[in-house]
C-alpha cells in the first residue's frame, strides 16, 4: 500500500521523534529512519507484519488503534504519521484527534474514493469498487470508512485542524493530479497541526 | 515465578547432557541491605561456544522457583525449565550463541543460599541470610560475568522475576549489556501480587515444622506449609481457561459417583497438591520467603523519583518486551508500563502481546509465535555481532 512516491519526506525534521500509527511491515518507517535519522516507533497489529518490524531492526509496538492511544503523552512526538490506515479504523476523527494531541505536526495519507475509477466502477458497474488500491469485497474489507479527499477537509475545518500542506499522488498523466484532484488523486497526502 | 516443566518431554534439537559449573566468589559482596556476604559461590551452565571476541554471551535470569539448569538433560535425566527456547537452532540458538545461567545467591539449588554455611558461625545460614534485592542478584552475576572473562552481554533475558534482573541489569550496568529481553514483567508489584506472596509467607509460617524459620535446627521440614504455599502460587500462575481446558470437573477414575460411595478427587485437585508436594521435596522454604520478598520489593523507577522514563534514560540497550494476554499476575498492561517508559526515555524497544490462555506461565510454554518473535529478534543481535567484527 505504501507507495515511493508519497513526498513526505520534506516534512521530516531529520533526527526528529516520529511515530508510525499502523506502520505494517515497517517499509516506510525503515526509510525515513535511514534517509532522516528520525527516532521512529511503529504500532501495529497484525503478528507478520510485526515480524517483519523486527527482522528490520525497527522499533515496533504492538498496539490496537482502535482501543486509543492514552497511552502517548501530549506533545511527544514532532510528529505523527498515518499512512493508508484511517479508512480502516472505527474511529478516524477521534484518532485524528489523537494524534493532534500526541504530535506537533501530523502526516495522514488515503485513498481518495472519489478517484474516477472507483466512481465510474459504482456508477457504470453499480457495484462498490474494488480497485488495486481498494482491493476488497465490501462484504470483507478492512476499509470500512471510504472518504474523498473533500470530504476529509471538510472534517478538518469542522475540527478546527489546520492544513499545513496537502498533495496528490497517482494519475499517470502529469498535471492531472493537481488540476483535478478530486477526479485523479489516488492518494492524498495531507500535513496537519492543531 | 517458574513453574516445573520436567514432565515435558524432550523435544528435538535438544543440547543432550548438560553438567553443571561453579564459580567461588572469595571475596565480600556488599549487598544492597547494607550486610555483605563473605564468600559466596555460584552454580550455573553454559551451552554453547563463546566466540573470539568474547561477545555472544547470553545471560539467562531465572524467576522465583527458577535454577541453573535451563536447558539439555541434567545427570539427573530432567529436561531444563526452558528447553523449548534454548539449545540448537532454537529461539535462543547455541549454534551462535554462548548461553549462561546461574542458579542466583538466596536460592537452594548449589548457590549461597539459606541452606549453606556461613563462613561466619560455621553453621547454616538458615531465616538469618541477609534479604537480598534484585541489584543484588545482578551484582553476584556480574562476578559470575567476571570470572567468566565477558565484557559485555549480547542480551540479557528473563521472564517474569527474570525480567526485572534484565531491567536492572539495563540500570546497574549499562554499558554491560546490548539487548535486554524482558518477558512477562512488571517495573513493580500490584498490591494483588504482593498480597499473594504474603498468603504464601503465611502458609509456610504456619507450619508446625517451620520453628520461626530455625527448621535446620530442629531437623524438620515445613513441607506442608511449602507445598500450600506454591499450590496458592502454582494456581496463579495459570488461568481459569487453561485449567478448564486441561481438568474441567474431571473426577480421578471416572465420573463423580452418584451412589453413597466415597466422592472422587477432582483432577485438577490432585494435579495442584502433586505439584505442591514436589515442589516442597526440591524447594526451601527460608528461599521461598527470601525471593517472594525481593520480589515484593522491587520498584524500578524508586531511585528515580518514582519516574520510570527517567530511570530508563541510564539505559544504553536496546529492549524486546514481551507480555501475555491470559497473565493476570504480570498483565499485559505490566509490560506495556515498561514499553510506554521506554519510549518516553527515547529507547529503542519493540513490544509483542502474545495471544495465549495459559497465564503467566506461558513464558516457558511452547507458543509459535513468541518462539518466532524472540528468534527473529535474536537472528538481529546476531547479525549485529557479526556486522561489528567485520
Amino acid at each position: 500500500m505504501i507507495n515511493d512516491t508519497v513526498p513526505i519526506g520534506a516534512w521530516i525534521e531529520p533526527k526528529s521523534r516520529l511515530l508510525d500509527l499502523g506502520c505494517g511491515d515497517g517499509t516506510l518507517l525503515r526509510r525515513l529512519i535511514d534517509d532522516y535519522q528520525v527516532q521512529g516507533y511503529g504500532l501495529e497489529i497484525d503478528p507478520d507484519s510485526i515480524n517483519q518490524c523486527i527482522q528490520k531492526g525497527l522499533n515496533v509496538i504492538e498496539q490496537d488503534l482502535n482501543k486509543g492511544l492514552k497511552n502517548f503523552p501530549d506533545n511527544s512526538f514532532d510528529t505523527v504519521l498515518m499512512s493508508q490506515t484511517l479508512q480502516a479504523l472505527r474511529n478516524p476523527h477521534l484518532v485524528l484527534d489523537e494524534m493532534l494531541r500526541i504530535g506537533n505536526r501530523c502526516i495522514v495519507t488515503f485513498p481518495n474514493f472519489g478517484h474516477w475509477q472507483t466512481r465510474s466502477f459504482l456508477a457504470i458497474r453499480g457495484r462498490m469498487p474494488v480497485t488495486k488500491q481498494l482491493a476488497y469485497q465490501w462484504y470483507d474489507t478492512p476499509n470500512i470508512h471510504l472518504f474523498t479527499y473533500k470530504d476529509f477537509e471538510a472534517l478538518c475545518s469542522e475540527r478546527q485542524i489546520k492544513i499545513l500542506k496537502r498533495t496528490f499522488v497517482g494519475s499517470q498523466f502529469l498535471g492531472l493530479n493537481s488540476l483535478c484532484p478530486s477526479l485523479f488523486a489516488k492518494t492524498a497526502v495531507y500535513h496537519l497541526a492543531k | 515465578m517458574s513453574s516445573d516443566s520436567s514432565l515435558s518431554s524432550s523435544p528435538d534439537n535438544s543440547l543432550g547432557a548438560t553438567v553443571p559449573q561453579a564459580a567461588a566468589i572469595n571475596r565480600p559482596m556488599d549487598l544492597v541491605c547494607g550486610a555483605n556476604l563473605p564468600s559466596h559461590s555460584l552454580i550455573f551452565e553454559t551451552y554453547g561456544i563463546l566466540n573470539k571476541a568474547r561477545s555472544n554471551a547470553i545471560l539467562i535470569c531465572h524467576a522465583l522457583s527458577g535454577d541453573h539448569h535451563v536447558a539439555g538433560i541434567n545427570a539427573e535425566g530432567k529436561v531444563g525449565w526452558w528447553d523449548h527456547y534454548i539449545g540448537p537452532g532454537k529461539a535462543i540458538d547455541t549454534d551462535k550463541f554462548f548461553v549462561v545461567c546461574p542458579n542466583n545467591i538466596g536460592s537452594c539449588f548449589g548457590s549461597t543460599g539459606p541452606t549453606s554455611n556461613n563462613p561466619r558461625t560455621g553453621k547454616a545460614y538458615g531465616d538469618s541470610f541477609p534479604p537480598i534485592q534484585v541489584r543484588d542478584w545482578v551484582e553476584s552475576q556480574k562476578y559470575l560475568m567476571d570470572h567468566l572473562k565477558i565484557e559485555c552481554w549480547a542480551a540479557v533475558i528473563g521472564g517474569s522475576l527474570g525480567g526485572m534482573q534484565a531491567m536492572c541489569w539495563s540500570l546497574a550496568y549499562p554499558d554491560k549489556l546490548k539487548h535486554a529481553v524482558v518477558i512477562a514483567a512488571a517495573m513493580r508489584l500490584s498490591a494483588q501480587n504482593i498480597a499473594f506472596n504474603e498468603i504464601a509467607r503465611r502458609a509456610i509460617q504456619s507450619d508446625v515444622e517451620f520453628k520461626d524459620g530455625h527448621y535446620l535446627d530442629h531437623e524438620t521440614s515445613p513441607k506442608q506449609g511449602l507445598a500450600l504455599a506454591r499450590m496458592i502460587g502454582h494456581l496463579t500462575y495459570l488461568s481459569d481457561d487453561a485449567l478448564g481446558r486441561k481438568f474441567g470437573r474431571l473426577v480421578n477414575g471416572g465420573d463423580i459417583g452418584t451412589t453413597e460411595k466415597e466422592l472422587g478427587e477432582f483432577e485438577v485437585a490432585s494435579y495442584l497438591n502433586y505439584q505442591g508436594d514436589k515442589f516442597s521435596q526440591r524447594f526451601d522454604a527460608n528461599s521461598y520467603i527470601l525471593i517472594t520478598k525481593m520480589l515484593d520489593h522491587f520498584d524500578l523507577a524508586q531511585d528515580y523519583n518514582d519516574d520510570p522514563a527517567k530511570a530508563f534514560g541510564h539505559a544504553q540497550c536496546q529492549f524486546l518486551v514481551v507480555s501475555f494476554s491470559s497473565d493476570w499476575r504480570f498483565s499485559p498492561l505490566c509490560s506495556e508500563q515498561i514499553t510506554d517508559s521506554l519510549m518516553s526515555a527515547g529507547k529503542a524497544v519493540s513490544y509483542i502481546k502474545i495471544e495465549s490462555d495459559q497465564g503467566h506461565d506461558a513464558f516457558l510454554l511452547p507458543n509459535s509465535r513468541y518462539q518466532k518473535a524472540v528468534s527473529l529478534y535474536l537472528s538481529r543481535v546476531s547479525n549485529e555481532l557479526e556486522e561489528s567484527s567485520l
